[in-house]
């Protein structure tokens, strides 16, 4: 079973109608128990930070999420709570990876909207993943020593981030064709 | 490099794609859900659906219908037509919308593409205008184009940039259905005057058109009906004849 953090988010039914065309359980929830007793946790997210935040906090969510010890995904605005420090909403986030998330400066269109490239790629969630992802995002994470593979708009930053068991994409697996359905697939069978 | 994006426009009428479309190899051309799975396979971008009836009875069924397409599909696609509040915006995106279009309902009320970016994100509206080139100067229209306005194109847009729509569906009512090509001039200057994307409508006829579009413009989305509805130019084809040309294509 695998729990789908349900936020103050959008788009989470797109993750998992992914889920449902890959043939896997999912339950979409706040519970924090349900969430801890999944095999897998995944954190969807478009929608502003500040208030994502602060709404994760009210639930208890943000601890159950800090004390996970299964596979955890965050996707998108997930990756971006899941780093120290977002300028969105001067937002501080869960600080599991030691990353601060920036906006984009005007020097192309913002958001960063469409398919673009991944690369210097590391680990398992990219396992057989080639090709362009679907991203859409007005701030980003800063490459790291966290940072698994990363991408150039504007300026390179963090595409995907890793730390132990929990893993985050800026782009959207769920909305990026044959790719992102390999990467939820190499996900779910971590 | 991010990729420029081909987006097919599908007309919705009663939960159905409208008459005329024949599409080759599909025996129900009127299911668009299977016309959306079939531009899906062939490498669509992006899918956008347009209720071109829009009444209050027909909200129903295109919510039933905007639930299929996001089992069904896996790449962004953008409900439009009628919304006019909200609440609109809320179902459609309950229902697995990724966007939302608006067109008529923003010149009447702007405020409402702040609130919709306020409460589902920026990303997620995508203002529509419709624009004629009539004394001299690039106007907008409503209503599906019958209706003039005193707005001009270049500060609508602005306008639109600042309430916090997150990209502008451009199209050409001088060029549409023309198939002579897309605006080029009023393209540039919209896009060239915010910050955010572009998709640049109507006009659409052959394969350089595209190209154009890409080179001449800062537009980073092409969209078009009939051409890809009616096969004359397939999606594989046209991505391949870009790549060719040097446009960055998925």
């Amino acid at each position: 079973m695998i729990a789908i953090i349900k936020y103050n988010a959008g788009n989470i039914s797109s993750v998992q109608n992914a889920l449902i065309r890959l043939g896997y359980q999912s339950i979409i929830t706040d519970n924090v128990n349900e969430i801890l007793d999944a095999d897998k946790i995944i954190l969807p997210g478009v929608g502003e930070a500040s208030s994502a935040m602060r709404h994760l906090k009210e639930k208890g969510l943000d601890q159950a999420i800090l004390r996970a010890t299964q596979p955890v995904l965050g996707i998108c605005l997930g990756l971006q709570l899941m780093c120290d420090f977002t300028e969105e909403g001067n937002t501080k986030c869960l600080s599991i990876f030691n990353t601060q998330v920036k906006k984009f400066p005007p020097k192309d269109k913002v958001p960063h909207m469409g398919w673009n490239n991944f690369s210097e790629v590391k680990g398992e969630l990219f396992k057989n993943a080639k090709g362009d992802v679907y991203y859409v995002h007005s701030y980003y994470a800063e490459v790291s020593k966290e940072t698994v593979a990363t991408c150039n708009y504007i300026q390179p930053f963090s595409s995907a981030m890793q730390k132990n068991n929990f893993y985050a994409t800026q782009f959207h697996p769920e909305k990026s064709a044959d790719v992102g359905e390999q990467i939820l697939k190499n996900f779910c069978t971590l | 490099m991010l990729k420029k994006r081909i987006i097919p426009c599908l007309d919705i009428k009663d939960g159905r794609t409208v008459k005329g479309i024949n599409f080759v190899g599909i025996r129900d051309a009127g299911d668009p859900i299977e016309l959306a799975k079939r531009y899906v396979e062939q490498g669509a971008d992006e899918l956008v659906f347009l209720d071109i009836t829009a009444t209050i009875e027909n909200r129903a069924t295109l919510i039933e219908l905007v639930k299929e397409i996001a089992l069904e599909i896996n790449i962004p696609f953008t409900v439009g037509g009628g919304i006019s509040s909200v609440e609109d915006v809320s179902k459609l995106i309950k229902a697995g919308a990724d966007k939302v279009s608006i067109n008529s309902s923003a010149v009447k009320n702007p405020q409402l593409i702040s609130a919709i970016s306020k409460q589902f994100g920026s990303q997620c509206v995508v203002v529509a205008i419709d624009t004629k080139y009539e004394d001299n100067e690039w106007k907008v229209f409503v209503h599906g184009g019958r209706t003039p306005t005193p707005l001009k194109t270049v500060e609508w847009a602005k306008e639109i940039e600042q309430l916090g729509a997150g990209e502008i569906l451009l199209t050409s009512m001088n060029n549409d259905g023309t198939k002579t090509g897309f605006a080029i001039d009023i393209t540039n200057e919209v896009s060239q005057a915010v910050n955010i994307p572009i998709i640049a409508s109507g006009g659409a006829g052959i394969k350089a058109h595209f190209k154009e579009v890409f080179e001449n413009t800062a537009a980073t989305g092409g969209l078009a009906a009939s051409i890809f509805h009616y096969g004359e130019i397939p999606i594989p084809v046209l991505k391949d004849y870009l790549k060719t040309e040097k446009i960055e294509i998925r």
